[in-house]
């Protein structure tokens, strides 16, 4: 029986629904003691003296530290290692961490952190991001970290020839976006639980994304050799990219734990979990397009600016990905890219599902819109001709392997009946009645397509190692067990590689055994993060068990007296494609390749292929593969109260081959529930440098009633660099979301609203625009006179849209 | 995980014992009856009472009857009213306003006497003590000044409860007794217009009864405004109630906003406006239009208060509406 193709089960969800998953804060040692962080009241301001004696007086309290007993700087890129595990001179945001008591019990611990009085010197804080390019103001951080007082990083890229591009358009059009920064909301807060032997061994367990880069941070702030600590992923109750950063309280776990001698956990609060942050940035966007009458694109600009808040976290990678994949979707002859990140006092950006690209993508898909109605163009037949192809490269020197992006948008067009002759029924206003509600509805369909990469091309730290290593090892008993370093975020990674495993080996997938995450004993896989667990492991475990299975095969061609070539493992037999009275038992095999050949084990590793562009921040953006997304989505405008409710999605995404479909559908709704809230509701909004709206009540995301009904289509390119032909499902789905609502919503009652949330007053204030006769438009109205340096030119690629001159 | 402070909690099984509770320990002691919002602010450190009094176990304060009137008793949950059928055929508002409460969750433990006296709530108040710290803590818990309205006396806190309003528009009334004896009052006169002193009953006073006349024909109707379709408290409520005569003209009305001020706010000037008329598309308007004059949101809850206020117009008068097709 297959199982690549199959629709199972996840091997871990019998642990979930019966709750014998161990997630950390679920676990618990002999004589542990329970800490919490003391966090930054002040958004800036340096700290002047930290008195922890009223906490160290409390009985019950075992320890108190401050920023002076782990003041060694660490950051996930190696660029920005700008953060420390409690702040030694200077808070930078409120939340930032200060302080941390271990206790006997929780409650006692956070009786102490009442204790200790912290003396702060107030600065000025920098909350927008108009206030950051002021330079006048202090800065947050000094020299080395940022670019540019507090510009943290800055991007100038030109590929092709621009004027040359503008100059052969027949329609220009220019516009400025901004989409909101939102978190993850990820529903287990994140837990770590440390703990250290008298020998100096220290164990972690935490609710992380990425084990190996936690290890190499608690070796460098702990001044501990790396062969003297585990760190091991418990299970995990989502991610999103929220626990892909090494965190404070990892590191305030281990060094608790290594000054008591005792184990200690640390479960963070909501109101943590939204200060630990590293989500979406807010970015504003200026674009400017050029096209011709037939809207073939000549040339694209793109401007970005990323509020990063107070640390640099994935900020220059962020900032690079706000550029890199406009250009993967749609043929672009010349495109230039400006992004700039600034340092705000609020908590730290990072990576979030599609790290970086939502918000460029948001801003594209709907200036295609623009475009398309003002040229009187099909926005569906008008994308279609414009599809990047096959084997080519893009602009920027990005490979496409394959694209299933016009048939994306053909499965979601017939399906939704997009761009129909519905249309006029749509935009008249009719009444529908909820709740005792008569209301005046119109209705909408907006389309929209998206792209993002299946794993980055290169490590977050230079090395040129393997990205993801397997480890397999087949028993005696038949059972087969795989190690390996990725970390199931419930993604279901670590089901994968036993459906790989048993189709390989022609088994049950009940008889392998999945052991990952744990730095002691699986081999280094770079986590989860940038979408490249399935292709990147996938590969790496392919690799450990074809030489294995050769073995196996010699072993049993030699006992059935065939060629080895000749056989293959399908349900538990090696069999003899040539004569099927000629075949072995799975367990027999084995037992003659063991005698044959010693224990059997394998392993395997993948490296992506070398595909860097000729210049400098050519590493991000590149890929083995990208996936290919298209979206329709149905809305209804309430023209009365401005709200809006998402009736349906449809959603095709190519995901290359789906090695199980079910997880791929369940990859595809998790996004649209996110990309729905994100283009409705969700919002880090501040007051001052205060988090509005820390909880899960506040900070508003779709309850289960609020969440449209799906329709999934998997459009299977089989790609060629991939396990199986897999691309990859976790982050592309989400991407034409937000901006297919906004063109629904357009299509609905005639406004713009360009930048999300789109909530009700926004449209109501637009509507009021209309009714006014002035531009029918919400969002930003101009972009700052932002210095950008001199772009780096790049020539393109042999095999990259060309542009043919027309004119003059 | 946030923690509740420690507390000793006592588990009376009639309402006298309750009572006698509550006169012994006095002020160190609260009631809690379903905890959907003590236990949340508890934890917050917005109330750290010493004494808990458990009213979920005294049987009396449970059920609905109907005589000479309706009366529902204080420990009725939100689940068990959003389901009668007899609040679903006379007064159909209370029984959509007890549903439309955040979560299936909190209406099974929530209780219709808890959600009358439902603390009044602000984003600058419901929120961790760390947080608040970071804020400098305002006038209602542990500071001086208001932090919405900084130049004011008094704190804005937001009456946000879904059945207070219609409570108030059916005219009904509370009995409240404490150790010291027992009292009937409107239940518009349970609420003072004062984040703080939200409650026009002593601290030892519980609610036991929820009083409605007879329905006689009233037409009733809840509207609530929130982001989403669950989980979310009301950002604007209309309960609205009318009494048609044979001829159609309506002979009583009251129209009650909630989530707009510090108590649910009578629509007066609207509801003087329907008197006498028959419920057409005019009147309506007008008296959509005096109703939202008197809404002054400030910025202290979901959503701009801007915005607030215009849905106040567009869902009286879509109250309204529904009623004239009832
Ligand atoms: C996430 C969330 C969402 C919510 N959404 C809504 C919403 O949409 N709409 C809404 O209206 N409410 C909402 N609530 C608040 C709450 O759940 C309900 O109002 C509920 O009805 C409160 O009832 P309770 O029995 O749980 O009250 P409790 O928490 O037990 O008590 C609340 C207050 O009333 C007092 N009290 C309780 N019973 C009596 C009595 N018989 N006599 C005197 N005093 C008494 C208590 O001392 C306390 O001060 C929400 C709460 C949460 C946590
Ligand atoms: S209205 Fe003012 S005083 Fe009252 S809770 Fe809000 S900020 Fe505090």
């Amino acid at each position: 029986m297959p199982v690549i193709g199959a629709p199972l089960a996840k091997i871990d969800s019998w642990d979930k629904v019966i709750g014998a998953a161990k997630y950390a804060d679920d676990m618990s040692l002999p004589r542990m003691l329970h800490a919490r962080i003391l966090r930054s009241t002040m958004p800036h301001a340096r700290i002047v003296s930290i008195d922890t004696r009223g906490a160290e007086e409390l009985p019950g309290v075992v320890a108190v530290i401050t920023g002076r007993d782990v003041p060694i700087e660490y950051g996930i890129l190696p660029s920005s290692q700008d953060e420390q595990a409690l702040c030694v001179d200077k808070v930078r945001f409120v939340g930032d961490a200060v302080a941390a008591v271990a206790a006997l019990d929780a409650e006692t611990a956070e009786r102490a952190l009442q204790l200790i009085h912290v003396e702060y010197e107030p600065l000025t804080p920098i909350v927008t991001m108009n206030e950051a390019l002021d330079e006048t103001r202090d800065a947050i951080h000094t020299g080395a970290h940022a670019d540019h007082h507090n510009i943290h990083k800055m991007v100038a890229l030109e590929f092709g020839d621009l004027d040359a591009g503008f100059a052969e358009a027949d329609y220009i059009l220019e516009d400025t976006y901004f989409y909101q920064g939102n978190t993850h909301l990820a529903l287990e807060n994140h837990a770590a639980l440390a703990s250290f032997s008298p020998d100096g061994h220290l164990t972690l367990w935490s609710s992380t994304q990425t084990p190996h880069y936690v290890h190499r941070a608690l070796a460098k702030t702990l001044e501990l050799p790396a062969s003297r600590i585990r760190v091991v992923a418990a299970a995990i109750g989502g991610g999103f990219g929220g626990k892909t950063d090494p965190f404070s309280h990892e590191i305030v776990a281990c060094k608790l734990a290594m000054l008591t001698g005792r184990p200690v956990k640390i479960t963070l609060t909501r109101q943590e979990v939204f200060y630990c942050h590293r989500g979406r940035h807010p970015v504003l966007m200026w674009v400017k397009m050029g096209v011709r009458q037939d809207g073939e694109p000549t040339a694209l600009h793109f401007r970005t600016l990323l509020d990063g808040g107070a640390y640099g976290s994935y900020g220059v990678a962020s900032t690079y990905y706000t550029g890199a994949l406009q250009t993967v979707t749609y043929k672009i002859p010349a495109y230039k890219f400006e992004g700039m990140r600034v340092f705000t006092n609020k908590p730290p950006c990072g990576p979030k599902r599609g790290h970086g690209t939502p918000q460029p993508r948001f801003a594209l898909e709907i200036h295609l819109d623009k475009i398309a109605r003002h040229l009187g163009l099909d926005p569906a037949a008008y994308r279609k001709q414009f599809i990047v192809e096959d084997k080519t490269k893009t602009v920027n020197h990005l490979t496409i392997t394959t694209c299933g992006l016009s048939e994306c948008i053909d499965r979601v067009v017939e399906a939704s009946g997009f761009g129909g002759e519905k249309r006029e029924a749509r935009s008249e206003i009719h009444e529908s009645k909820i709740e005792n509600q008569k209301s005046k509805i119109k209705n909408g369909l907006g389309l929209a397509c998206g792209s993002y990469l299946s794993g980055a091309g290169l490590p977050i730290y230079w090395n040129q190692m393997p990205h993801s290593g397997v480890i397999v090892k087949v028993d005696r008993g038949g059972g087969v067990a795989v190690f390996c370093g990725s970390t199931d975020i419930g993604q279901g990674s670590t089901s994968l590689l036993a459906y790989i495993a048993a189709e390989e080996f022609g088994i049950d997938v009940r008889d392998v055994r999945v052991i990952t995450a744990d730095t002691d004993l699986t081999p280094v896989d770079l986590g989860s993060y940038s979408s490249r667990v399935t292709v990147m492991t996938g590969n790496a475990c392919i690799s450990a068990i074809r030489p294995l299975k050769q073995k196996i095969l010699d072993a049993a061609a030699e006992k059935l007296l065939v060629p080895a070539e000749s056989l293959s493992f399908r349900d538990g037999e090696i069999i003899c494609e040539d004569d099927d009275a000629r075949r072995l038992k799975w367990t027999e095999a084995i037992a003659l390749a063991e005698a044959k050949h010693g224990t059997l084990s394998g392993t395997g590793s993948y490296k992506p292929p070398k595909r860097a562009g000729p210049y400098k921040g050519s590493g991000v953006g590149i890929s083995p593969s990208y996936s290919y997304a298209a979206c329709v989505a149905q809305v209804s405008v309430d023209i009365e109260t401005g709200q809006v409710r998402v009736e349906k999605i449809w959603l095709a995404h190519d995901g290359g081959r789906a090695l199980n479909p079910i997880l791929v559908e369940g990859q595809v709704e998790g996004s649209v529930y996110m990309g729905v809230g994100e283009a409705l509701m969700e919002e880090m909004t501040y007051r001052g440098g205060l988090h509005k709206a820390p909880s899960l009540l506040d900070y508003k995301s779709l309850t289960m009633r609020d969440m449209p009904p799906v329709e999934t289509f998997l459009v299977e390119t089989n790609d060629p660099e991939g396990p199986f032909g897999a691309k990859e499902a976790g982050q592309g789905p989400l991407l034409p979301v937000p901006p297919a609502i906004a063109n629904a919503i357009y299509d609905a009652i005639g406004v713009r609203i360009d930048e999300t949330p789109i909530t009700p007053d926004k449209i109501l204030k637009a509507l009021e625009e209309q009714e006014k006769g002035r531009a029918a438009r919400f969002g930003p109205k101009n972009f700052p006179a932002v210095k950008y340096p001199e772009p780096i030119r790049v020539e393109p690629p042999e095999d990259a849209p060309r542009l043919e001159r027309k004119k003059g | 995980m946030l923690r509740l402070p420690p507390f000793e909690y006592h588990a009376p099984r009639s309402i006298e014992q309750a009572v006698n509770l509550g006169a012994e320990h006095g002020t160190a002691a609260m009631f809690v009856a379903g905890g959907t919002d003590l236990y949340p602010n508890m934890k917050r450190r917005q109330f750290t009472p010493q004494v808990l009094i458990g009213l979920n176990g005294v049987e009396e304060l449970r059920g609905i009857s109907n005589g000479d009137g309706i009366t529902i008793r204080a420990g009725t949950t939100l689940h068990q009213v959003s389901n009668s059928p007899l609040l679903q055929t006379q007064y159909p508002a209370l029984a959509t306003a007890a549903k439309l409460v955040s979560t299936p969750q909190l209406r099974a433990m929530g209780t219709l006497g808890g959600n009358l006296c439902l603390d009044t709530r602000c984003n600058y108040y419901n929120q961790e003590f760390s947080w608040r710290q970071a804020l400098g803590f305002c006038m209602k818990k542990d500071g001086e000044i208001c932090m919405v309205a900084p130049g004011s006396s008094r704190c804005w806190a937001v009456s946000s409860t879904d059945c207070a309003p219609v409570v108030v528009a059916l005219e009904g009334r509370v009995r409240l007794v404490s150790a010291r004896g027992e009292r009937v009052i409107a239940a518009s006169d349970l609420y003072r217009d004062d984040g703080i002193e939200y409650l026009g009953k002593a601290r030892d006073e519980i609610v036991t009864e929820i009083l409605l006349p007879p329905a006689d024909g009233t037409k009733s109707v809840y509207l609530k405004l929130r982001r989403r379709d669950s989980f979310d408290f009301p950002i604007l409520g209309v309960a609205a109630a009318l009494r048609l005569a044979s001829n159609g003209e309506i002979e009583s009305a009251r129209i009650v906003l909630g989530g707009v001020g510090s108590r649910p706010l009578e629509c007066v000037d609207s509801a003087r406006l329907l008197i006498g008329q028959k419920l057409s598309h005019k009147v309506i308007g007008a008296a959509a239009e005096a109703a939202w004059r008197p809404a002054r949101p400030l910025d202290n809850t979901d959503s701009t208060h801007s915005y607030r206020k215009k849905m106040a117009r567009v869902y009286v008068a879509r109250a309204l509406g529904a009623l004239s097709e009832q």
